[in-house]
């Protein structure tokens, strides 16, 4: 990259076609714009870019595979994925599996929990590259301008997904669209500057990590501390024109992005992993503790909020079972207590980022399938009373109808289940998205197709 | 192929990659036309890059400036990484903190979003107050180096 051609600059540097545009380009230069001596940090350079680069080369392929994943789980095959409609950007689509029963709350933990510890090297990133932003002449040929058009792809798309994603997890709806949508389809914009960023750059970054040793930079202390060497014939170079004295070594730069991340982590990890960790989660909705009770855990929708009131759940209730036949099967709460119970240690989880693990006890889906006429199933529509919101009702693959685990639940760690809950009967399967354990069940349709 | 180089500014290839980029990304704001409607999503994306480049960046590097000036080089890291700490939690928690989305929160939990601000203060406090006792310490030990 540094051949020089009859003494011209290098190669990087060359103007494109048409040159005299480029050129004039170059000298009307707004003040303040360009390599300036404002940008004063010694830290500032290639390695340091590459090191946050190589980073999210290597963690951002598991937050969008893992919230790709979350969309299929939600099951697009049957129009419950959002969204329903989704053109050329159609994934392949596979029936979720329910084993193993913590698939749903890996999935949807890592790409919340590290979507979320990410955001300092983002930042970092962003930082260690921000005079590239304000660089003069912009571009110099057409094949830079392009680039720089993908680069608003790229930083657009990781900034609406991280916004998009941090207001979702907390119940902000400030932004007044879908989610989901919009989540999906920045998430395809992100994707297309992310890879190309990554193919164009990746050269680069490797002879960026290659200008220094990592092992020998953890041991420079600040007073050692120098800028990078400048390439003078680097017209892209980060490097300071005029450096001011460091106040923090690159190892210390690369704790205090660390440290950031950890404080992330520690901060919500809990909501996921549960247990002790669980309080840690101070500043988010589910390091909360609803009290020490067997109904005592998280809840995503109130009764309040659903529409249903205590007579609904009462000795009223009835569970419909519709299976084709001209009459369906109508059972009460003594005759589904009355049913084989079986009881399964599976994990509630929801695409928010927040699972927890409970004792379940309840009747076999697969049992009220043989009850209802059509002991296998291709699919189960899950209804429930709940009236308003998206989510009062669910379909079900055969594997998630027929799993030995797939539970209408009535009971939770030996008690009956909470109106909360969702009783008296609520879905619970292992890897199901929580938002399809459908709660205050009304009515299930079993199919044959 | 050299001439075309000249021409374009980069390798061929590097044409192919963009426009893929290009195609890519128009092809999935195309998908929002409707809902949430491209024009809204456009609005986020651009409201978000200048809100970072325009705005977070200029203001926390002049801060980042004022502090240097302030207590040297020396002093400056004992502030500015619990003030990074007490952003970054500001920064990704705060629709709890100033309550924002608080009927949302309310139907989906059943509780309010009323311990977050203390909480978070309290974390700043902690942040600083263990920044000041290494900063104590340290400077206790300078003190005995060079006595």
């Amino acid at each position: 990259m540094t051949r020089t051609v009859r003494g011209r600059a290098p190669e990087e540097a060359a103007y494109g076609f048409p040159e005299p545009l480029w050129r004039a380009l170059a000298r009307m230069r707004p003040p303040g714009m360009g390599r300036t001596r404002a940008w004063r940090s010694p830290i500032r350079g290639r390695w340091l870019t590459s090191v946050f680069g190589v980073v999210l080369l290597v963690s951002l392929p598991l937050v969008i595979l893992t919230g790709l994943l979350d969309y299929l789980a939600y099951g697009p095959q049957f129009g419950q994925a959002f969204p329903v409609h989704t053109g050329g950007l159609r994934l392949p689509q596979f029936d979720w599996p329910t084993r193993p029963s913590w698939l749903f709350r890996l999935t949807q933990g890592l790409h919340v929990g590290l979507g979320l510890v990410l955001v300092p090297v983002v930042a970092a990133k962003l930082w260690s590259v921000v005079p590239r932003l304000f660089a003069w002449p912009p571009v110099r040929s057409a094949a830079q301008a392009l680039e720089r058009l993908s680069l608003l792809a790229l930083v657009g798309g990781i900034l609406f997904e991280i916004v998009t994603g941090v207001l979702n997890i907390q119940y902000d709806y400030v932004f007044g669209f879908d989610f989901y949508t919009a989540h999906y389809f920045g998430a395809w914009v992100f994707i297309a500057g992310f890879v190309t960023h990554a193919a164009l750059k990746l050269p680069h970054m490797l002879q960026g990590l290659r200008s220094r040793s990592l092992r020998a930079e953890l041991r420079i202390p600040l007073s050692e501390t120098v800028p990078e060497p400048a390439d003078p014939a680097d017209t892209e170079t980060l490097v300071a024109l005029d450096p001011a004295a460091p106040t923090v070594s690159r190892r210390g730069a690369l704790a205090i992005v660390g440290g950031g991340s950890l404080l992330v982590a520690v901060l919500s990890a809990g909501q996921t992993i549960g247990g002790v960790l669980r309080p840690a989660a101070v500043l988010l909705p589910r390091g909360r503790s609803y009290g020490d009770g067997p109904n005592d855990f998280q809840i995503n929708r109130t009764p309040v909020a659903a529409g249903i009131t205590p007579e609904m759940a009462g000795d009223g209730w009835r569970l419909t079972l519709l299976s084709g036949r001209p009459v369906p099967t109508v059972l009460d709460v003594a005759s589904l207590a009355a049913m084989p119970q079986h009881t399964a240690e599976l994990p509630l989880a929801c695409v928010e980022g927040w699972s927890t693990v409970q004792t379940w006890t309840g009747v076999r889906l697969r049992d009220l399938a043989a009850l209802a006429g059509i002991p296998e199933p291709a699919s189960a529509h899950v209804r429930s009373f709940e009236r308003n919101g998206a989510f009062g009702q669910a379909t079900l693959n055969a594997g998630q109808v027929l799993d030995p685990d797939s539970l209408l639940a009535t009971a939770v760690n030996g008690e009956p289940l909470s109106l909360a809950h969702g009783a008296p009967a609520r879905i619970i399967a292992p890897a199901l998205p929580g938002v399809h354990c459908t709660k205050w069940v009304s009515s299930i349709e079993f199919r044959r197709t | 192929m050299r001439y075309l180089r000249r021409l374009y500014g980069a390798h061929p290839l590097h044409l192919v990659v963009v426009l893929g980029c290009l195609a890519l990304a128009g092809h999935a704001a195309l998908g929002t036309r409707v809902n949430p409607g491209w024009m809204l999503m456009a609005i986020w994306f651009a409201v978000a890059l200048v809100a970072h480049d325009l705005v977070l960046f200029p203001a926390y590097a002049s801060a980042d400036r004022l502090l240097v000036g302030t207590f040297g080089a020396r002093g400056v890291n004992y502030v500015r990484i619990p003030l990074l700490g007490s952003a970054l939690t500001f920064a990704l928690f705060w629709p709890g903190i100033v309550r924002q989305g608080a009927d949302t929160y309310l139907a989906a939990t059943g509780l309010t979003q009323e311990p977050y601000l203390a909480r978070w203060l309290l974390l700043c406090a902690i942040m600083f107050a263990v920044s000041a006792l290494v900063a104590l310490v340290n400077a206790a030990r300078h003190a005995a180096r060079r006595r």
